[in-house]
């Protein structure tokens, strides 16, 4: 049914000596059904894996990355050259020991890093999607992901686990099927995007869409992209991934290569400077309209929605263990509506622990080197893999 | 001496948690409400194979619990029962914290509501001790088993057996089996409404369910 190839990125390798993945790719006879009622077709998911599935196919771990990621949880970037975002959590001996475990991660549909996304070429025109490519939400990176590990063989993962966009995956992974995940840890994440959420997605989006390279979405035809609007758009999004007190602490007033203001608009101090880099790193990795489409997908998810409005009827009769973690200055995920979601697990009557962390690194510190997030995943992880049977 | 301080001797209980583990069928749903680090949950778990989930109102503790390997969500007695359905726990444990939470008696009808059966044990207030200190002392008691001094103590509402034995009725719980515990941290049967134990227990462990 798939036919696995080498994957595809939208620009040129800078580490091609690493070990890039593999692309799945589905003809026309399975396209990916979309919740917006198109089909996807052809349907490329490009993912990584690490460590070594075992005989009986029990200890598979489904990582879901969020907005900005991508499937290179644990391996250089192919672009940027840089250690995978959560290298930290992922490997050899780490808190998701890839000794004992084998780890997937696929970078999400409407993605820029191999799955089928914007960028790619719409069969109807040859062109590239473009504004053209379907809106597409969580729901549907879920569905591409099963439809992933059908191809794998894999019936049922011992955990899949995801901070922030991820954990909205994990927990439509929770809705959508119960029975294929054996456990699910939702980090600093949301049942439903929060109006202030939406409202940050929305400057985000209207930043590139405001740069005339931009061209209505059109930009691939004219060899260049709307890069000013999406350093803008990433630039604003940082902030909400930070504390005040993290920035208070790391930047203060301090004055970026100089004694005195300068009296103009250069990055007098540090944190503009620091700003200013991150969104233009960022422009080298990722494309302008799968920013757009992946925050749309973030904006409309709602799960309680597709439950009557309940959402303890998105787990009803679960028998998942769930283990959600949040953490004290994060305000962009903030600890109440990780409780939100464990209340509603309760009530549900699932299996359900809750931990949060007290840390001054806002949002970000699900990437970051937190013991006690380590501690967490490392003591979730072996009682699932013990209540399994993983050997 | 109790079968529970007996098996397992990886995990080492307390005498009373040792007491209220005895009272627990094997492979019964149990939640326990203040589980604290989770010592009584993971003895559960590991030897009489429950399936166990714990609400505690320490962050630290529950931290604690989950990186074990337990089910643990953070939260408080006095507000967070509501929200768990109708008899889904076959047991539900309330241990050496009714006396810390702020409406007892709601707290209780929530234990009898969500499980088919619920645990509450209590440091007894009734202890001659305790009444010889006010009554001789003239001054709030503070005991191994109350160690608090009366203005930074977590015991809001502390009863005596005879207390708690009239709660009971008033919420109409039925007492299927009671406990005192004892000088020397043994447990043995007693008649929860004879002046004896109320004198000299401790404190108590009960049975209850709703009638």
């Amino acid at each position: 049914m798939a036919e696995i190839v080498h994957p595809r990125f939208l620009r040129p390798l800078k580490a091609p000596a690493e070990d890039l993945g593999q692309v799945l790719k589905f003809g026309p006879d399975h396209p990916l059904v979309l919740d917006s009622g198109k089909n996807l077709s052809p349907l490329t998911i490009a993912y990584m894996t690490y460590g070594e599935l075992n005989a009986d196919r029990s200890n598979a771990i489904l990582v879901a990355h969020a907005l900005s990621g991508d499937q290179f949880v644990a391996s250089t970037h192919p672009v940027t050259g840089k250690p995978g975002w959560w290298d930290l959590t992922v490997g050899p001996g780490k808190p998701i020991d890839t000794n004992r475990f084998f780890v997937i991660c696929a970078n999400v549909v409407g993605g820029c890093m191999g799955t089928t996304g914007p960028g790619d070429i719409d069969p109807a025109t040859g062109e590239p999607y473009g504004p053209k490519f379907p809106v597409v939400t969580i729901r549907d990176m879920v569905r591409a992901q099963a439809m992933l590990l059908d191809a794998l063989g894999i019936e049922q993962v011992l955990c899949v686990l995801g901070g922030s966009m991820g954990g909205m995956q994990v927990l439509q992974w929770a809705a959508s099927y119960p029975d294929r995940i054996f456990s699910a840890m939702p980090i600093a994440t949301a049942a439903r995007h929060s109006a202030q959420n939406i409202a940050f997605n929305e400057v985000g989006r209207q930043a590139i869409m405001a740069d005339p390279e931009w061209r209505g979405g059109n930009y691939a035809v004219s060899g260049n992209s709307p890069s000013k609007g999406l350093a803008v758009a990433r630039m604003a999004a940082h902030i909400t991934y930070l504390s005040e007190t993290a920035l208070q602490r790391k930047f203060g007033r301090l004055l970026q290569d100089r004694e005195a203001l300068s009296f103009g608009f250069d990055a007098d101090f540090q944190i503009e400077s620091y700003l200013r880099h991150q969104g233009m790193t960022f422009v080298d990795r990722f494309d302008a309209n799968s920013y757009l489409y992946i925050t749309r997908a973030m904006d409309y998810f709602d799960l309680a929605a597709d439950y009557g409005g309940v959402l303890a009827e998105a787990f009803r009769g679960s028998k998942t263990r769930f283990c959600l973690v949040s953490f004290t200055s994060d305000w962009l995920f903030p600890t109440s509506e990780n409780k939100r979601i464990a209340h509603a697990l309760n009530a549900a009557g699932a299996n359900v622990s809750f931990v949060e962390i007290a840390s001054d690194r806002g949002h970000d510190a699900f990437l970051l080197d937190e013991p006690e997030l380590f501690d967490t995943i490392r003591g979730f992880l072996s009682s699932q893999a013990y209540a399994k049977g993983v050997k | 001496m109790n079968d529970a301080s007996k098996v397992g001797s990886a995990i080492a209980l307390r005498p009373d948690l040792a007491a209220i583990a005895d009272m627990i069928p094997n492979s019964t749903r149990v939640l326990d409400i203040g589980c604290g680090d989770g010592a009584l949950l993971e003895y559960l778990v590991r030897v009489k194979n429950i399936d166990g989930r714990g609400l505690e109102l320490s962050q630290q503790n529950v931290n604690q619990c989950v990186a074990r390997g337990l089910s643990v969500v953070q939260g408080d007695a006095d507000t967070d029962l509501g929200e768990y359905p109708s008899g889904v726990f076959d047991i539900v444990i309330l241990s050496q914290t009714i006396q810390a939470t702020e409406r007892p008696s709601y707290v209780l009808q929530q234990l009898l509501r969500i499980g088919k059966r619920t645990i509450v044990s209590f440091p007894n207030f009734g202890h001659w001790r305790v009444r010889l200190s006010l009554a001789l002392r003239g001054r709030m008691p503070v005991t191994k088993t109350l160690g608090h001094e009366w203005y930074d103590t977590p015991n809001i509402h502390l009863c005596t057996i005879a207390d708690f034995l009239s709660l009971a009725r008033d919420v109409d719980a039925r007492i299927d089996q009671a406990l005192s515990l004892n000088e020397g941290e043994r447990t043995k049967p007693m008649q929860p409404d004879a002046w004896g134990p109320n004198l000299f227990a401790q404190g108590a462990i009960f049975l209850l369910a709703k009638k």
